[in-house]
């Protein structure tokens, strides 16, 4: 087959944030400096684990739940729901998709965190769940606190949720951070600032979504993720 | 074709979500294959270790069978092999019990992928893992690169004790930065 010689580039850098931002300081240190080399897509590529229901718990999905001790977390309750697309807009089933967040006060429960602010007995802040047929994903949670940061004076991240997603071959990999409507601390944030497309920068705010909202329960928001890798078409002819 | 949506750095604090009890560990006694510990650090560019980072491996079992349908022999592949692992760094450095792969077709000798994440890194960096006991030029694409640079992707084997050992540094940047690949 054809795309076992020839490299098929996954990634496009107009979208994705370079290695090296200086305004996010730890990125100068870390940054590869060499220009990456085109990779052939081999079976070693177009292959990856393959999650199912069973590696998943009842109350993965619920982080208000699925660390209570003696009652519901602190906070504002959360629906944070989307749909994981690949690049041609079709759903992506069987993603597993990991978050990761600080609690209602801004802090992470994670033992470096040393920002002067509660833990809350009744949260961990981590869930993961797989996407259905369609591609749909749901959480219910608490919405995540600001929180300082170390990376210049004064320095305050954003609210945010960290995604990670596992699609469906080892290319389909993506690890961000999902933001809020209206947050005024996005536009001082260097971690999102150093996506280099301002509308690439957008979709990785969430939008209110009345429809996702349950009466008299919690917000909802919804939060779509295309999720680059090698095209489907594989697939589709083998099965 | 929809616009990809940008990656973001997995920050300092994912470990308590990304990294669990047993899943740097990819065999069990059943598992076909030479049972390796492969180990290293990812170091920065002051030689500096991380402590941060999280690395992913990905891998073929012991006869080059990934449990995976785009593979034609997915039906024969090791079933006590899933081939997925991660480790954090924060002991000071990454470390995998697992086993070394069986070389895929058509490239005849074995290797691993590897993804590492970490605070810093707004986007991952992808790298393979080859092994200092094979004859890695017969790989074209190992081959094909600087061959100044390609010995960064050799995990050194070491025969010790407890059993094989490989050893495999990521340099994120500095005079031996490990090769990456864009994907
Ligand atoms: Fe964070």
């Amino acid at each position: 087959m054809s795309h076992h010689e020839s490299p098929s580039r996954v990634l496009d850098w107009s979208v994705q944030p370079p290695y090296l931002y200086s305004p996010y300081v730890a990125t100068v240190r870390r940054a590869p400096h060499h220009p990456l080399v085109p990779l052939p897509a081999s079976l070693l590529e177009r292959t990856g684990p393959v999650y199912g229901e069973g590696d998943i718990g009842p109350l993965d999905h619920d982080l208000t739940k699925n660390a209570a001790k003696n009652g519901e977390p602190l906070g504002e309750r959360i629906i944070v729901t989307g749909r994981v697309l690949d690049e041609s807009g079709r759903g992506v089933p069987g993603v597993l998709v990991e978050i990761w967040q600080a609690n209602a006060a801004g802090r992470y429960i994670h033992k470096n965190d040393q920002h002067d602010a509660p833990l809350d007995p009744n949260f961990v802040g981590a869930g993961r769940t797989l996407t259905d047929d369609q591609g749909y994903y749901r959480f219910i949670t608490i919405k995540p606190g600001a929180y300082p940061w170390r990376n210049h004076h004064n320095a305050w991240r954003p609210a945010h949720i960290h995604f990670s997603l596992i699609g469906r071959n080892f290319s389909e990999r993506l690890v961000t951070q999902m933001y809020f409507p209206g947050d005024p601390l996005l536009k001082y944030d260097p971690i999102y600032q150093g996506i280099p497309n301002i509308k690439a920068r957008e979709r990785l705010i969430s939008s209110f979504d009345l429809e996702t909202t349950r009466p008299e329960w919690a917000l909802g928001y919804r939060f779509d993720i295309v999720l680059a890798g090698y095209d489907r078409t594989y697939f589709e002819e083998d099965h | 074709m929809r616009p990809q949506s940008p990656s973001q750095t997995v920050g300092p604090f994912f470990a308590f979500a990304l990294v669990r009890e047993g899943g740097n560990v990819l065999v069990n006694e059943k598992t076909q294959g030479e049972h390796i510990l492969l180990r290293g650090q990812v170091l920065d560019g002051d030689a500096q270790p991380v402590d941060d980072a999280l690395v992913e491996i990905w891998q073929a079992d012991a006869q080059g069978r990934f449990r995976h349908p785009a593979d034609p022999n997915y039906a024969l592949a090791d079933p006590h092999f899933r081939g997925f692992g991660r480790s954090g760094t924060a002991s000071g450095g990454f470390w995998f019990r697992t086993i070394k792969p069986g070389p895929v077709p058509p490239s005849p000798v074995p290797c691993i992928a590897v993804r590492v994440f970490a605070r810093g890194m707004l986007i991952h960096a992808v790298s393979r893992i080859y092994f200092s006991d094979h004859d890695n030029l017969q790989d074209p694409l190992f081959a094909s690169l600087d061959p100044e640079r390609r010995g960064t992707l050799v995990a050194e084997r070491q025969l010790t004790p407890a059993g094989v050992v490989y050893h495999w540094d990521i340099r994120l940047q500095g005079p031996r930065e490990t090769v990456f690949f864009d994907l």
